[in-house]
């Protein structure tokens, strides 16, 4: 143990604690802008600034080691100063319309003046006007917001290793911009959001559909259903201040009805659904010879980047529609056959947690007929968050509510599809079932469950040994890729999911997330679904009634029409 | 030179991007590098564009921008300016008729400022290409334009 001095008060912690987690564990807490748990250390922004006895001048306590007997003031004077100057600097770049921004109040750049008793500026403003860029249906980027704290790089560069976005030029003329200021539509941007969840301010934020769906749901002429995919209802509490780890299905259903939505489906069921089709789809392709590996393709971020930079590798994707659009097309066809309803009076919104979702909702090839979009509007949890609190409705005080039928009845495995291996193992619990005809002794596949990069599984199917493997962040996925590129792979089935831990820790879910935060979601998933009284897809009864009353059959004439699709690659 | 043979003598390793981009450069009359070239510098090194486009724009002496044959930099530090830099900066935009940061349209000059060159005892002082000229005066700089000039249609 390191012993040392933080504010005259003796603490001793472990050899290379940094000064900020020193003070931390000692109920001292420093200010930071930058720093974000999980990314690297940059200490650019400076906030943390502390006053160590002997040094030559502040040090950040981000990135500073505590040593045997230092002195540390982490509310000095000297330090209080450093900080507002620090803070007026760089407000004197930023766009300070606070009050019209859609991070007022969560915006850590603002908390941090309020904390540090800014009422005015002495700097006057610096700031020169730059575009903005909402050239595309997922990400809002505004750099007069930016402040170059680096977050985003960081998750975009070593997270996700595409390395889209970076900082140009230097000192004072520092920008964050996709390369020579192009527009994130000119690069091979995959809008999984990652570098949404990370600002600290609103520079980059998604783009915001609430106001789309305010209007559809006050319009008469409009029948609106919503679905609500699998990780949203382990992660919407966080919204209103509730504890990670939760699991808020009933309140948010309730919620959702309040907001004034005819019916409150789940996106759960098509999940269920993806799995028939997407297992039928590895068996026939087993069977034939087909192209394997098998990718899934419930992740739009991965299937952009796939159509980016593995073009002549498109034939490994599954071509199952994600479980967000096979639901659009069935509503769109069935359900509004059912209800009577005609297609274009049916307006679809999905809450995700997910920014590329809304990309993969613009697509042209996910239409069930000309103009007529699967899904007509994307929200994430955030702004579902927000427009619960718009409305007045106080989320912790709702009663359970039940999802509507006919997509209300779900199972366990359609749950797990929102934590990485969720997908594989709700895939292997179907297919070995279906394959090896006899019931699963433990449906519980933990190899391929948690935060590990890469994991892999071996599964008997139908008397040989196969081996699967599954992929969060594309930078993982790249490693999988390549080598099926090499042809030096062993799997015959991948899943892979854009975002760290899955959809969970998507790009668009509460501000906040941290590995940590991902691992207490995954594991309310898991718990959600050893209480679910189904566990399998091909258990589900609604499941067995969609085929025998439209679909007829897995990977039949209309399954291909309404619930395939193709890929198209996309190499700038 | 071409751009491959300048490529093939470096390894395929990050740490050569700059020796390649001012290498590169130098071979350029107009002294700037386009998207497509970088593109191809970039794929090389197995680096990602954007590394490169921030290696580029975070150097001054890098330029995605055609500039003119020669460029003129003049000092923009203290001794310089104590030592009447403005009468020459004067003489030069009014000759040449453009600002700093500009290349005249016969795309010949582009004007430019620069840190310190080091000739501080000899202030004023400025730098065409690789050559320093120092104690400048405004007949000086007519005289020094007009020798370029002259070289331009020899």
């Amino acid at each position: 143990m390191v012993n040392v001095k933080i504010n005259n008060r003796d603490v001793s912690v472990a050899p290379n604690t940094t000064i900020l987690d020193a003070a931390k564990a000692n109920g001292i807490d420093i200010p930071t802008l930058c720093y974000y748990p999980d990314l690297n250390i940059n200490s650019d922004c400076r906030i943390c600034s502390v006053e160590v006895e002997g040094a030559r001048n502040l040090l950040t306590a981000c990135s500073t080691p505590v040593k045997e007997g230092m002195v540390i003031r982490t509310n000095s004077s000297k330090v209080l100063n450093a900080r507002r100057t620090i803070t007026e600097l760089i407000l004197a770049n930023h766009d300070t319309n606070c009050t019209a921004c859609v991070k007022n109040m969560k915006c850590e750049l603002q908390s941090l003046a309020n904390q540090l008793g800014i009422d005015e500026n002495r700097f006057p403003s610096v700031l020169k006007q730059q575009e903005v860029d909402d050239h595309n249906p997922s990400i809002y980027r505004n750099p007069n917001r930016c402040i170059k704290c680096g977050r985003c790089v960081d998750v975009c560069k070593d997270v996700e290793g595409t390395h889209v976005l970076e900082t140009m030029y230097r000192g004072h003329d520092v920008e964050v911009t996709p390369k020579y200021g192009k527009y994130l539509t000119e690069e091979d941007c995959t809008f999984c959001g990652q570098c949404s969840s990370v600002c600290p301010v609103a520079a980059i934020t998604e783009k915001d559909d609430s106001i789309r769906v305010l209007d559809a749901l006050n319009n008469p002429n409009k029948h609106v259903i919503v679905q609500v995919a699998p990780s949203i209802r382990v992660s919407i509490g966080e919204e209103f201040g509730e504890a990670t780890g939760g699991e808020w299905t009933g309140k948010l259903v309730t919620a959702l009805r309040n907001l004034g939505f005819d019916r409150v489906f789940d996106t759960d069921f098509t999940a269920d659904l993806t799995i028939i089709e997407e297992g039928h789809e590895l068996l026939h392709r087993v069977k034939t010879g087909g192209t394997l590996p098998m990718m899934t393709s419930c992740c739009p971020g991965w299937i952009n980047y796939a159509e980016q930079h593995y073009p002549d590798m498109l034939g490994h994707l599954s071509t199952c529609k994600s479980p967000q659009q096979m639901f659009g097309s069935i509503a769109k066809t069935y359900y509004a056959q059912t209800e009577k309803i005609a297609p274009e009076d049916l307006f679809v919104v999905s809450v995700m947690p997910c920014t590329a979702k809304k990309y993969e909702a613009a697509r042209e090839e996910m239409q069930v007929n000309e103009n007529i979009p699967d899904v007509d509007a994307v929200l994430t949890t955030r702004e579902l968050g927000k427009m619960v609190r718009q409305m007045g409705i106080n989320f912790q005080e709702l009663e359970d509510g039940e999802f509507d039928n006919p997509f209300g009845i779900t199972t366990g495995a359609a749950a797990i599809f929102g934590a990485t291996g969720g997908v594989m193992e709700a895939a292997l619990r179907t297919v070995y079932e279906v394959v090896n005809e006899k019931p699963l002794e433990t449906l519980d596949f933990k190899d391929v469950r948690g935060m590990q990069g890469i994991k892999e599984a071996e599964v008997e199917l139908g008397g040989a040994k196969v081996r699967v493997a599954v992929a969060h962040t594309l930078k993982h996925a790249k490693q999988l890729t390549d080598q099926i590129k090499a042809g030096e792979s062993p799997y015959a089935f991948i899943e892979v999911m854009t975002c760290p831990g899955g959809c969970i820790g998507g790009g668009g879910q509460p501000y906040g997330t941290t590995n940590q935060k991902r691992q207490e979601r995954i594991n309310a998933t898991y718990q959600l679904d050893s209480e679910m009284p189904i566990r399998k897809s091909h258990e589900n009864p609604y499941i067995t009634e969609i085929y025998s009353k439209f679909l007829k059959e897995p990977l039949g004439e209309r399954s291909h029409r309404l619930l395939h699709t193709h890929y198209k690659p996309r190499v700038k | 030179m071409q751009l491959r043979e300048i490529l093939e003598k470096y390894p395929k390793t990050e740490d050569y991007l700059i020796e390649i981009l001012l290498d590169y450069q130098k071979t350029k009359v107009h002294h700037y590098l386009s998207e497509e070239e970088l593109k191809e510098i970039a794929n090389y090194l197995n680096v990602s564009e954007s590394k490169v486009s921030s290696v580029m724009t975070f150097y001054t002496f890098f330029s995605m921008k055609p500039k003119g044959e020669y460029v003129i930099q003049i000092c923009h530090d203290v001794p310089c300016y104590l030592n009447d830099q403005n009468s020459v900066q004067k003489t030069l935009t009014n000759l040449l008729n453009i600002e700093i940061g500009e290349t005249t349209e016969d795309k010949m000059f582009t004007l430019e400022y620069t840190s310190c060159l080091g000739a501080c005892d000899k202030a004023p002082a400025m730098r065409i290409g690789e050559k320093t000229f120092t104690s400048l005066t405004p007949n000086k700089v007519k005289a020094i334009l007009a020798e370029y000039r002259g070289k331009k249609h020899a």
